[in-house]
């Protein structure tokens, strides 16, 4: 046994790892500035435009998305093909509640009715819309539906023992029919036409600088917040049952653990963490149709954490990050070229980079 | 390893059908408190199968499988799991990307829920509880390395031990000494020795060396059903034995 004891890890001056956390402290540090500099002049160096800051917040929702499929993917093993439908879910929810706040500056000036059913000639609030007038209400809602819908698929696949390229279908479908139901006018979510022309939220109106501000900020919160959690859970003995579950499924139920709770707790945790991700995204960019369901966005969601890194988080917001940095850039000259790269970037990350870009940053473990 | 040996297992008239093939036929089997047994017969004779049964993996189409008071095939894997009977399988499974210390961990008895698991701190009476098992099986000079570079014996000798440290009251070990050298094979058979007495072991086997080396008593299998029980020597005599397994 003496020629297999291990040897204790050579010391570099710079551990990897360090470069990763502090590329992760340096990017949210810079994040945290893009506001300020957008209140400098027009002339100076520094300034921002608004458009970076806008498309900076949007991005910090899509690192929350993507931190949540981590979780459920990375760790777990649960490959989701339709986080986007809890993305959505909980955006519609507090598009919900953005439209109960227009109140009578609607086109139509009706008191109570959202514009779309004065238009479909609807005289009373649908049950389903009731309470949502109240901002608590309304952000309980985005977690809750998400995390219910969630409950429900998980529950019905897990115990049936359906999992891999199964699960990830059933997930891709229940995405393509929310799509196809929101689309649906009688629904009462506005139809193809979704939510759009928000007035205020929380007392102040949505068009100013400052609001912007406060949402970017909220939301750049909430990514902080889910990283800590996501982190808390990867470190604790939980992190390693839900990496005993992703990779012997069957050896840890014979262990005695209950694996279809496990991956039911993290799956709706996980959809919970989408939710709140979809609820801060539609303030910020300040329309919700029916198109966040479709099962691309889900999937485009799933290629960040692959090239990023899955099971690290920190690869999770470097996916989201440097994919839509890239594919903002590439729509800017070439929007039909985008799937093509969105592709190409799949394959070639699962073939020459399995563990993704955080991959490049981390030593190599025990092998 | 404190706790008493009570439990018997007891298999009455067990058969189980797939597709029309009987792969258990009438099985009637009964393993004493703390006995230590040894499992033979040629493949397809249902020893799998059997084991099967036992954890709750597979369902019997007729027949009674109980352990103590607790009727087993009315029990899913968990609750199986957590009555103290730990399955070792034939192809170690454990889990790779995760250190010898941390598979131990796993397996250490605690609750097991997620919330729990959650909120797990790991107590000084847990750490050298691992680290004993970690001891007995060899591996203390492993404990922070991934189970993933482990060597073929040594992942045997982790499965092993994850087993040991939920303290069970009846363990079924799959053909633990395939692949392993001569020395490994010797030092396992002293092992499961130990073991037993304090639980029940049930041991299945090709190796007959390694059967005799148990020095137990053994049940030989065929087509699904007990062909032969008795001593080594007993059911090497037996001219049916001979029949199946040598004849041939």
């Amino acid at each position: 046994m003496s020629a297999t004891t291990a040897h204790p890890p050579v010391r570099t001056a710079l551990r990897p790892g360090l470069v990763l956390r502090g590329l992760l402290l340096g990017g949210l540090a810079i994040l945290a500035l893009l506001p300020v500099l957008n209140q400098l002049p027009q002339d100076s160096a520094l300034h921002v435009s608004d458009f970076v800051v806008a498309v900076s917040g949007k991005w910090i929702c899509y690192a929350i998305l993507a931190l949540a499929i981590d979780l459920a993917w990375g760790y777990a093993g649960i490959l989701s093909l339709g986080h986007g439908a809890f993305f959505a879910l909980g955006g519609y929810a507090m598009g919900m509640h953005l439209m109960r706040l227009i109140g009578p500056r609607g086109v139509y000036g009706h008191p109570v009715l959202p514009d779309f059913m004065v238009f479909l000639g609807w005289t009373e609030l649908p049950w389903y819309w009731w309470g949502f007038q109240h901002f608590p209400f309304a952000l309980l809602m985005a977690l809750a539906v998400p995390g219910l819908l969630a409950g429900l698929v998980g529950w019905l696949a897990f115990r049936s023992r359906i999992t891999g390229v199964y699960l990830s279908i059933i997930t891709q479908a229940m995405t393509y029919a929310l799509m196809l139901a929101f689309f649906r006018n009688d629904m009462g979510f506005g139809g193809n036409n979704g939510f759009t022309d928000f007035k205020e939220l929380l007392g102040m109106p949505l068009n100013t600088s400052g609001a912007r501000a406060a949402l970017f900020y909220a939301a750049l919160l909430a990514l902080g917040a889910a990283l800590l959690l996501c982190r808390h859970i990867a470190r604790s003995k939980l992190g390693r049952v839900l990496v005993a579950v992703r990779d012997a499924e069957s050896r840890l139920r014979f262990l005695g653990y209950d694996t279809t709770a496990v991956k039911l707790s993290v799956f709706v945790l996980s959809a919970m963490i989408a939710g709140l991700a979809g609820a801060l995204y539609v303030p910020l960019v300040g329309i919700i149709n029916p198109g966040e369901f479709s099962p691309g966005n889900s999937i485009e969601a799933v290629v960040w954490v692959a090239v990023g890194g899955r099971g690290t988080l920190v690869g999770a917001l470097l996916g989201a990050f440097s994919v839509n940095a890239l594919k903002t850039w590439l729509t800017s000259f070439a929007p039909d070229l985008w799937l093509f790269v969105l592709g190409g970037l799949f394959v070639a990350v699962t073939l020459l980079l399995p563990r993704g870009l955080a991959g490049l940053f981390r030593r190599e473990e025990g092998r | 390893m404190i706790g008493g040996v009570e439990g018997r297992l007891y298999l009455d008239g067990v058969s189980v059908v797939f597709d029309g093939f009987r792969a258990l036929n009438a099985l009637s089997l009964i393993i004493e408190p703390g006995e230590l047994r040894a499992i033979i017969g040629p493949n397809g004779a249902g020893k799998t199968t059997m084991m099967d049964i036992i954890t709750g993996k597979t369902r019997p189409t007729a027949g009674t499988v109980s352990f103590g008071e607790h009727d087993l095939t009315r029990m899913d894997e968990a609750e199986i799991a957590n009555l103290g009977i730990g399955r070792k399988f034939q192809k170690p499974t454990v889990f790779d990307a995760l250190t010898v210390f941390e598979n131990l961990e796993l397996a250490l008895k605690a609750p097991r829920d997620p919330w729990s698991c959650l909120r797990w701190r790991l107590a000084e009476g847990a750490r050298r509880r691992i680290e004993t098992v970690m001891e007995e099986i060899g591996l203390t000079e492993r404990a922070r390395d991934r189970a993933a570079i482990l060597s073929h014996g040594q992942r045997q000798w982790l499965e092993i031990g994850m087993l040991l440290i939920q303290e069970p009251r009846l363990l079924l070990v799959d053909e633990p000494v395939a692949g392993m050298t001569d020395q490994e094979t010797e030092s396992t058979a002293a092992l499961l020795r130990g073991i037993a007495g304090r639980r029940s072991v049930v041991v299945v086997e090709h190796d007959l060396e390694f059967v005799r080396a148990l020095g137990s008593k053994v049940t030989v299998l065929c087509e699904g059903s007990v062909l032969s029980e008795g001593s080594i020597d007993h059911v090497q005599n037996d001219p049916r034995v001979i029949e199946v397994y040598l004849g041939r």
